[in-house]
């Protein structure tokens, strides 16, 4: 991967030793990712937090998830690469919307959190958990797995090229056993 | 609760469109697509025919990736109540040169006519100022048509969101392409996109 102008923001990250969401959004700069787009979740925080840090990246807070499936496609129209971070939860909200991406061959990538799958304390977040694979499947889109943060970069860099560059519909899953537990009770 | 509304869809989207100059345009699917066609094909003309309730968000990605150029979306009610929510999205942004044409007859044109919520009094023009929206507009005639033309070319003060109350009557459908990937390729290519 080329250096890339990453925020001072960004630059702390790498003595705290969180540093898969730090290789992720190195990798989305790389790959000329210029519009961000989120629901938001604990997992994806850190990569949230460096998105709204640059100034180089329009980072876009939504309502519902399937507006930055929308969002994506102005965005490539306008000549941007755009990025669309969601929970598991938020995938069967997007399923028409992914119509736009299909019918007009719309590069589209999505970074997905996984809850319902490893571990999960809250069972209202298992059916859609389970059935978040085969909801992108259904409409055509190829799902990638993350399971170990060392593969950050690699798998999200072969996603890019293949939504920016094939034209393809990708959603990267990142496993709910690499996010870790949930903590359900405060430390005090 | 419905009203009458006089002003004619298609004399209220050509006058919108005319000596159009560097706008590009969004339409939302349904009778929004026909009204822009009719108006004059333009490779700068993005027509959904799908994605019910994406055209503001559609247009609000155009309108970050390309801030020198004025963006309209032009739809109808139905379409903006199912993405409702987008107008808050669209608002926390501040696209100047973003503007929302809600061409509002208070029903669902496309299944058969039935009341929407427009219709049945809710307010989108108050919906859009409660959302943040920077300038909001509410036009029933011609002459409004005519005098918010320019606003169209504005690529600051946005978002704007104008509400055009038009008639119900039936008008002929005018159908534009509906191959997204020419619409896609023709659009990006207008822009100085190359196409790969």
């Amino acid at each position: 991967m080329n250096d890339v102008a990453v925020s001072d923001d960004a630059k702390d990250d790498t003595q705290a030793g969180q540093s898969w969401p730090l290789q992720i959004y190195k990798t989305l700069k790389a790959h000329g990712v210029s519009q961000i787009s989120y629901v938001p979740d604990a997992g994806h925080s850190r990569l949230i937090e460096l998105s709204h840090a640059d100034p180089a990246i329009q980072t876009t807070v939504l309502t519902t998830e399937e507006e930055g499936v929308a969002l994506s496609a102005g965005a490539w129209l306008g000549g941007d690469r755009s990025v669309l971070l969601m929970q598991s939860s938020g995938v069967g909200n997007c399923v028409n919307m992914f119509s736009l991406a299909a019918s007009c061959r719309l590069p589209f990538l999505t970074l997905v959190t996984m809850r319902g799958e490893w571990a999960e304390f809250n069972p209202w977040q298992i059916p859609m958990g389970k059935a978040t694979p085969q909801a992108f499947e259904i409409m055509g889109i190829t799902v990638f797995r993350l399971e170990r943060p060392e593969d950050a970069e690699e798998v999200i860099s072969a996603a890019c090229s293949l939504a920016f560059e094939s034209d393809q519909q990708i959603a990267v899953l990142i496993s709910q056993r690499m996010l870790g537990r949930k903590k359900w009770t405060e430390t005090k | 609760m419905v009203q009458n509304f006089t002003l004619g869809r298609r004399e209220a989207v050509r006058s919108l469109l005319a000596d159009r100059k560097d706008l590009l345009v969004v339409t939302g699917l349904g009778s929004a697509s026909y009204d822009v066609f009719d108006a004059g094909e333009h490779p700068g003309n993005f027509y959904l025919w799908g994605a019910m309730g994406g055209a503001g968000m559609v247009g609000l990605g155009l309108a970050l990736a390309q801030p020198k150029r004025p963006v309209a979306v032009i739809t109808g009610d139905g379409e903006q109540l199912m993405g409702i929510g987008s107008l808050l999205t669209i608002a926390t942004k501040t696209p100047g040169n973003l503007t929302i044409v809600i061409l509002d007859n208070g029903h669902f044109g496309e299944t058969g006519m039935q009341v929407s919520h427009s219709g049945l009094g809710a307010q989108l023009d108050v919906i859009a100022t409660g959302a943040g929206f920077r300038s909001v507009t509410e036009i029933s005639d011609i002459k409004g048509v005519n005098d918010y033309r320019p606003t169209l070319q504005r690529i600051d003060a946005g978002p704007r969101l104008t509400r055009i109350r038009i008639a119900t009557g039936h008008v002929d459908r005018a159908l534009p392409p509906r191959d997204g990937v020419f619409l896609k390729n023709r659009f990006r290519e207008n822009l100085g996109f190359a196409v790969t």
